[in-house]
């Protein structure tokens, strides 16, 4: 067998791609317009597959805060913070994170990925147990498979099947890491964290939230899902990152744990990268104090997300899940999918596909996520470009 | 019969739902003989959980080809139950 005979699956699939004429895994964005707006195939296109939920990229604070870091720190820290040292930008964001979400404090790694993984690995290792949703991002499985503790799926939104094996763990129970996420990235349903708490409490344990999908999307200040539920006190670890609701990026964690500091002394995912760029950390203290000063964008955000929701709901469209910065839509296979994609796609709107087998449960989806930056007229849009589909889904 | 005899009896009885009526024995490969696809994986193995009472680890997986494999690791997990 060859070094390269494992991608010959791979290999295939690319070319039943080919043999479509359809790369959606190879986007170019020309032309970046606006955080809702791109050149696609010479293309005006709306981006509705971004991720952007506040639309902060091209926020004129952000830019001159990130502006000022580089022209003032230079264009990167050339190594990571054990090796060269922490700029005075990275702790401060640190600490302005612990204080936003009220916990004693906080790590910034250099993305959400990394946050993920350098957590969960330094956590859990040879011996500890990880129980994850089944659903969980794949930063979440790699960071158990790293880390080399035993990993444990329970069902998607299960909390009934999050006891019972927690249950089967005996003692192991109470040291066990429980790992959630707020806002699931496919199909945009949320935990039931609640429920989630509940069993934890019974049973003991560490629960972990990647707030991914809703920091700066829920919550009264933007803190997340766990804000919403009103459950910060019962969750130990919440992961998040910058480059979905701030628009930069970059990844986190914060808790109340003492011995937060020094996973930064055990985690390899932390030590042994570079740390973020002074402009990012600039623009991301920038975009944490614009979520900070008010609610106006989260409320624009669900208010395009409702509308979205209802429109394709109107057109007969199967939905993944409630109103929610993801708005999934649930096609029947996967020629189907990239078909309807790429058809979207030259009726310029850019969304994503997501196939089997990164989909739960086997299902194609056409994923879009809204942005705070879409006017009604862009949301009008891209519902219009669905119901001319409509006879195709 | 030994322990892992019994579980593997169980274990055949038990996949009848997932094997569109084809033979299964102790060398019956999931994916390559029952054409099972990550999602039938996912729920068999769902299925096999709940009859023993036990949750077989992520990372065990790869090493789980046949029948008997799934059968080794399932009374692995009970030996240290």
């Amino acid at each position: 067998m060859g070094l390269f005979t494992k991608f010959d699956g791979l290999a295939a699939g690319r070319a039943e791609l080919g043999a479509l004429g359809i790369d959606p895994f190879a986007v170019k964005i020309e032309k970046i317009i606006s955080p809702t707006e791109g050149i696609i195939h010479g293309r005006h296109t709306i981006l509705a597959g971004t991720n952007n939920y506040l639309g902060l990229t091209f926020n004129p604070e952000c830019i001159a805060s990130a502006r000022l870091a580089l022209e003032n720190e230079g264009t990167g820290t050339t190594g990571s913070r054990m090796a060269n040292g922490s700029y005075s930008g990275h702790r401060n964001l640190e600490k302005e994170l612990a204080a936003f979400y009220g916990k004693r404090d906080a790590i910034v790694f250099s993305t959400g990925y990394v946050a993920n993984l350098g957590m969960i690995s330094t956590l859990a290792g040879p011996g500890d147990v990880v129980l994850l949703d089944a659903d969980c991002h794949a930063c979440i499985y790699d960071g158990c498979r790293l880390g080399g503790a035993e990993t444990i799926r329970f069902r998607h939104n299960d909390a009934e099947d999050l006891a019972k094996r927690l249950r089967r763990l005996g003692s192991r129970a109470a040291e066990a890491l429980i790992v959630v996420e707020g806002i699931y990235s496919m199909l945009g349903d949320r935990a039931p964290l609640k429920e989630i708490v509940a069993v934890k409490r019974e049973f003991g344990g560490y629960l972990m939230v990647d707030e991914a999908h809703s920091f700066g999307v829920l919550g009264e200040r933007g803190c997340g899902l766990v804000e919403e539920l009103g459950i910060m006190d019962d969750v130990d670890f919440i992961v998040g990152t910058f480059s979905k609701s701030l628009g930069c990026a970059g990844g986190f964690c914060v808790s109340n744990m003492p011995e937060l500091d020094l996973i930064r002394y055990a985690s390899r995912p932390y030590i042994f990268t570079a740390s973020p760029a002074p402009a990012t950390i600039a623009s991301a203290r920038q975009a944490l104090r614009i979520l900070e000063s008010g609610k106006d964008l989260r409320q624009k955000l669900h208010d395009n997300a409702a509308r979205l929701h209802a429109g394709l709901a109107a057109l007969g469209y199967t939905l993944g899940g409630p109103p929610s910065p993801v708005v999934a839509v649930v096609l029947e296979g996967k020629v189907e999918a990239l078909q309807f994609w790429d058809s979207l796609l030259k009726l310029g709107v850019y969304v994503n596909l997501m196939l089997p087998p990164a989909t739960p449960n086997g299902v194609s989806l056409i994923r879009c996520s809204v942005s705070a930056a879409h006017t009604s007229e862009q949301i009008d849009a891209v519902c219009a470009a669905f119901a001319k589909l409509r006879t195709k889904a | 019969m030994t322990e892992y005899d019994r579980i593997l009896a169980d274990l055949i009885k038990g996949l009848a739902p997932f094997t569109n009526g084809k033979t299964v024995t102790e060398n019956t490969e999931l994916v390559g003989d029952l054409d099972l696809d990550s999602l039938k994986i996912m729920e068999l193995l769902l299925f096999v959980e709940d009859s023993f009472d036990i949750s077989i680890p992520v990372s065990i997986l790869p090493d789980v080809k046949t029948v008997g494999d799934l059968a080794k690791q399932v009374e692995k997990i009970l030996g240290n139950a």
